[in-house]
């Protein structure tokens, strides 16, 4: 896929042809939307149907993702390939086609979302076979796909925009998957409202950038800001803080980070494949998107770096005393997802989207797991009719035997994750910490998100070994009777862990660094499209001793914090969620999430409700709005009733009325 | 063979306003809507009797104007009497003071 013969024109205009094919990668899922949608409304039992819509038109938009990849592939495009469509919006200057744009970015997150989004849609057939909404669930899955797939491949800030607002839909209306429960609802909402000042800094930059450059197409963009913005100046500054806004929003970074965990209510394919594989990491590929932007105001790069370091650090400590296995998983992306930050604040952009691609493996196959596992976990209690929670770790413990492949495979996830010498997180997350470490040569604080990357590293190996421990090995705590209806889950299941499980343990060759022979594919591969961040403000990179010294240390680190991991959870004693003593001191400090809820609840959502209560809804609304309304009916009314005494009922008085009238109509006709 | 009288003209003229007064002053005045209807026809033919004398001076057009007023007040006669016939009905009374279900 990375020749890199100079691309004649011939070849680009061979490309182009399967490329402008791609609006059939939105079309697709979208018309599976509407089937599946249609069989929700009228046959929710035509499950069969469902099965095969569902997954077969992800699978289908994959097909024509690879076709585009294949023609594209050869050509090594210098420009985008630009689809337009149709013209959306034209008012005065302001011109925007909805148009798509096929370049090597569009192209490996088109893969990653096609991909991945196929491996869970196969995998929600076996989970969500007994659920009552199954059509339902599918008609928002792949309307989620498609509206991912607008996101990724829109050739301008607004069409992004589109898809950037129907994920968050989709998100919303799965997390509230199962709305019977209010909890669910409740996590629904919370995700869609804190989704929304991320949108408002959004839409803040659109205005600040249109009104500066003139222009919202990327590619007009990046031609033009170097030329209109000096480096570091205040335009360019704010607008990139107010997208900043945004991705923290959509990628849930401090502050906006808290409806993440909670999104965790949704079924777990959903987990899976919009809260940690492709919706959460829409707010990196805005950043390398608009890569020229961020290269002029490196305050605000700065500023991401930070917060995905910060991010980073925060939300591994919170994974080390959490109890319910997705809840960790969620922190664990929350986390994760600040190093991708940290990668493309450094500049690195190529190492923060290589971590998203490989994230995106592993990650999945982490949620996947947890799915399966929790999948048997309730089948157990179903079949005992207790009420323990099926999610708890504290209830599972020594899965292995009864789930070996599950098993097998959330462990080389794990390798991954924690930076395991030649799996796929080891060489993103060693790239990001280089290029960390590498710009704390000319702005120091680097070298501080450097040490808390690597206390981020340590922090993720520790509870990913707690995890596997308290999981798959030691005793069963399920339950005597329980025990015995633990299984694995059905092909349909494993086959996709199988599938990410390999892209998970290979996935690093997709950017393979020098020093082991490869040639960084996936650097070479973003070329064109980083360039004009290239230009401004290159990524660094450590070379020669101290880059194996790095490496080393974050090998070092990754392998301690898993034994540490281990040991601590093997020997502590486990005892089901149900007999568990409530923890004390500073675990429960990280148990409780710092509080962090609690803090925002009593300082931003109780002052805001008791605002919207005593003020906008007793005082502005049945004071003012609807005072209004009533006074211009009172006012009426009096005038009526001032009116009424002319109607005496009285022909006479009429008449002598009608009479003077008469008299001065002739009287002022006649003057 | 029209008669051709300009003296009569004025006379015709005063007669016609004294007409019309005491029809505006009867419907103004009286509370009986039989006088009252009766001072509405007074009305229209004190104007017939302007639209005669004035057509002395202008040509036939003011007297076929006449028989349109007369066609019209016959056919205003039957509506106002079948009126003022119904009021009697259900009140008892063509007293106007008494008619007053519009009194706001």
């Amino acid at each position: 896929m990375l020749a890199l013969s100079q691309a004649t024109p011939e070849v680009v205009a061979a490309a182009a042809g399967p490329a402008h094919w791609i609006w059939l990668a939105v079309a697709l899922p979208l018309a599976g939307f509407v089937v599946n949608g249609a069989l929700a409304l009228w046959r929710p039992t035509a499950k069969r149907a469902v099965s095969i819509i569902g997954p077969g038109v992800l699978l289908a938009a994959f097909g024509v993702v690879l076709w585009v990849t294949r023609s594209v592939a050869g050509a090594h495009l210098e420009e985008p390939i630009v689809v337009h469509l149709w013209d959306w919006i034209r008012a005065g200057e302001l011109h925007i086609p909805l148009a798509f744009q096929v370049d090597q970015l569009s192209i490996v997150m088109l893969l990653i979302v096609t991909g991945v989004g196929s491996l869970i849609h196969l995998f929600s057939v076996g989970y969500m076979r007994e659920d009552e909404g199954y059509a339902r669930y599918f008609s928002y899955l792949n309307l989620f796909v498609a509206n991912m797939l607008v996101l990724v491949l829109g050739d301008s800030l607004p069409v992004l925009f589109i898809g950037w607002e129907g994920v968050g839909l989709c998100s919303y209306l799965l997390i509230g998957f199962w709305y019977q429960d209010k909890a669910n609802a409740d996590a629904g909402k919370k995700a869609f409202i804190v989704n929304r000042i991320g949108d408002f800094g959004f839409l803040v930059a659109m205005f600040i950038l249109w009104k500066a450059l003139g222009t919202l197409t990327f590619r007009e963009i990046a031609q033009v800001a170097p030329g209109a913005f000096a480096g570091g100046s205040a335009v360019v500054t704010a607008a990139t803080l107010f997208l900043i806004l945004g991705c923290t929003g959509k990628s849930a970074q401090i502050p906006l980070y808290t409806w993440l965990p909670d999104a965790m209510a949704g079924p777990t394919p959903v987990s899976a494949l919009i809260h940690a594989a492709t919706m959460v990491t829409a707010g990196v590929y805005l950043v390398a998107r608009t890569n020229v932007l961020f290269a002029l105001a490196p305050m605000s790069s700065t500023l991401l770096a930070g917060i995905g370091a910060g991010t980073a650090i925060f939300a591994a400590t919170i994974g080390l005393k959490q109890y319910d296995i997705k809840k960790v998983l969620a922190y664990s992306t929350v986390s994760q997802l600040g190093y991708m930050f940290l990668g493309v604040g450094s500049g690195a952009y190529v190492a923060g989207i290589f971590h998203l691609a490989t994230h995106a493996f592993f990650k999945a196959l982490l949620f996947l797991g947890a799915g399966s596992v929790i999948h048997a976990m309730h089948h157990a209690y179903h079949a005992t009719h207790s009420h323990e929670d099926a999610q708890d770790m504290r209830n599972m413990g020594g899965l292995r035997t009864a789930m070996p492949v599950t098993f097998v495979l959330m462990s080389l996830a794990t390798l991954a994750i924690a930076g395991f010498p030649l799996f796929s997180g080891f060489f993103s997350k060693d790239e990001i910490l280089a290029s960390a470490f590498a710009r704390g040569a000319s702005e120091p604080v680097y070298y501080l998100y450097w040490v808390a990357g690597l206390a981020a590293a340590l922090g993720t190996a520790v509870y990913m070994a707690r995890l596997i421990t308290m999981t798959f090995l030691g005793g069963n705590r399920t339950g005597a009777k329980e025990a015995g209806h633990l299984h694995e889950a059905p092909w349909i299941m494993t086959g996709p862990l199988v599938v990410l499980g390999l892209l998970s343990v290979v996935g690093g060759a997709f950017n393979l660094p020098a020093f082991i022979g490869g040639h960084a594919g996936l650097e070479q591969w973003l070329e064109p499209v980083l360039a004009p961040a290239a230009r401004i403000r290159p990524a660094m990179m450590p070379h020669g001793a101290t880059e194996y010294l790095l490496m080393t240390v974050a090998v070092l680190i990754g392998l301690g914090g898993l034994w540490w991991g281990y040991r601590m959870t093997s020997r502590a004693t486990l005892v089901p969620a149900a007999k568990a003593v409530p923890d004390t001191g500073f675990a429960a400090v990280l148990n409780r999430k710092y509080y962090v809820d609690e803090i925002y609840d009593a300082l931003l959502v109780r002052p805001l409700l008791r605002f919207s209560e005593q003020v906008l809804w007793k005082e502005a609304d049945q004071g003012g709005i609807d005072g209004t309304v009533n006074g211009v009916a009172t006012v009426a009314r009096a005038l009526g009733r001032v009116g009424s005494w002319l109607q005496t009922g009285q022909v006479g008085l009429y008449l002598v009325l009608f009479l003077a009238g008469a008299l001065y109509v002739i009287h002022a006709v006649t003057r | 063979m029209p008669v051709f009288a300009p003296e009569l003209i004025g006379p015709s003229l005063m007669l016609s306003a004294v007409l019309f007064c005491i029809g505006v002053a009867g419907v103004l005045l009286r509370r009986n809507a039989i006088i009252v209807f009766l001072c509405i026809e007074l009305m229209l033919n004190a104007v017939n009797l302007t639209f005669m004398a004035m057509g002395q001076l202008y040509g036939m057009s003011g007297q076929v104007i006449v028989f349109f007023v007369m066609s019209v007040a016959a056919a205003e006669a039957a509506v106002g009497l079948a009126i003022i016939l119904s009021v009697f009905r259900h009140r008892a009374t063509v007293d106007l003071k008494h008619v007053n279900l519009l009194q706001g």
